[in-house]
């Protein structure tokens, strides 16, 4: 593939970075990254791949864009308001960069349809705000075997890992192997979010993405990464595979995909 | 060994005369990615920072400059060995 007088200049700063050139372009233009969602994570994310060049873009979300959106998911605009989500992302997408290829999913994504889904992609991004879809993708990509870069915002905190048991590393379930009960944890609608707390995490899983796309620097396999924006802090676990996992585990129980209830109360998207 | 310099097989010439910086990297880098290993490319250049610029950034990303001379008032040429098989 050769590159266009205008694909040199719009990717020239991230093509003279050291060990970047053309290759490093080349495997980012290649790289299909499906988004989970296209609200408060997804928004700064798609946004960093496509300006990035990622050639295909996955946006799965079945919410239209609400006003209450606007505070922290980017990709819409306020003319946007009651269109899909996916549409209005798209649309904002190819306006900044019209050479990537946006797929939309604007249908509920379920235990049916989301293996045969990301079975297209490279890798999976969650921007999800809730359990059963958290849990689902998860075990989806471990089935897959796909790479999953995992975000979660709530209030003033923020969480990043990436999990790829595929390569060794722990799953989503090693940490927490059920969801908890519907009720114990507020939803994002009852709990609240600092949109800027949105956009750091959301970017560093654009961060991440990159980084695994190009295999480059340290992946946040097997760590897992906390936020605190009022006393702006990161703290960083270290986390294991755990033998015991009802998923990747030794003597796994979870062999094939469940959906759980989705409570009211959890039913928005970031 | 400046003698074995002034003999050596250019594979291929890249004319960058108008390009500004970086460009005239990014071009280069290009070029020789999809040369074969080994193989020397002749980069002309007419920007001034690029004479320094265009060898040193080549050099970082392991490339080998063999030369960097002047043509006439304006025009310069670089010459750069392609990497090795990685």
């Amino acid at each position: 593939m050769k590159f266009s007088q205008e694909q040199i200049h719009r990717y020239s700063r991230q093509m003279i970075l050291p060990g970047f050139g053309g290759k490093a372009q080349r495997k980012i233009i290649e790289a299909k990254v499906f988004i989970m969602g296209a609200g408060g994570l997804g928004s700064p994310a798609a946004l960093y791949l496509a300006a990035a060049g990622v050639g295909t873009i996955g946006l799965a979300d079945f919410d239209r864009v609400e006003l209450h959106n606007l505070q922290r998911q980017i990709l819409h605009r306020t003319p946007d308001v009651g269109l899909l989500k996916v549409l209005s992302g798209k649309k904002t997408l190819e306006f900044l960069n019209p050479d990537v290829n946006v797929q939309t999913y604007a249908d509920r994504i379920t235990a049916a349809n989301i293996r045969e889904i990301i079975k297209g992609y490279d890798f999976v991004l969650d921007g999800s705000d809730n359990f059963p879809t958290r849990f689902l993708v998860n075990d989806a990509c471990y089935l897959e075997k796909k790479t999953l870069i995992s975000g979660a915002i709530l209030r003033f905190d923020g969480q990043l890992s990436s999990f790829k048991p595929h390569a060794g590393g722990p799953c989503y379930r090693c940490l927490f192997p059920e969801p908890p009960p519907p009720g114990l944890v507020p939803s994002c609608q009852e709990a609240g979010i600092l949109g800027a707390v949105a956009g750091i995490i959301g970017t560093l899983q654009a961060n991440e993405a990159l980084k695994e796309i190009l295999g480059i620097g340290k992946s946040m396999a097997g760590r897992f990464l906390l936020f605190n924006a009022l006393s702006l802090s990161f703290q960083e676990i270290m986390i294991q595979r755990n033998p015991q996992c009802p998923l990747c585990g030794e003597n796994p129980t979870i062999r094939e995909l469940i959906d759980y209830p989705l409570q009211p109360c959890q039913a928005g998207t970031i | 060994m400046k003698g074995a310099v002034e003999s050596v097989r250019i594979d291929k010439e890249l004319n960058l005369k108008g390009k500004i910086c970086p460009y005239t990297f990014i071009e280069s880098m290009l070029t020789l990615e999809e040369m074969e290993a080994g193989q020397v490319l002749r980069v002309i250049v007419d920007y001034p920072p690029a004479v320094c610029d265009v060898p040193r950034s080549l050099k970082n990303e392991g490339y080998e400059i063999l030369k960097t001379s002047p043509i006439n008032e304006t025009d310069w040429a670089i010459l750069v060995k392609n990497k090795e098989m990685e």
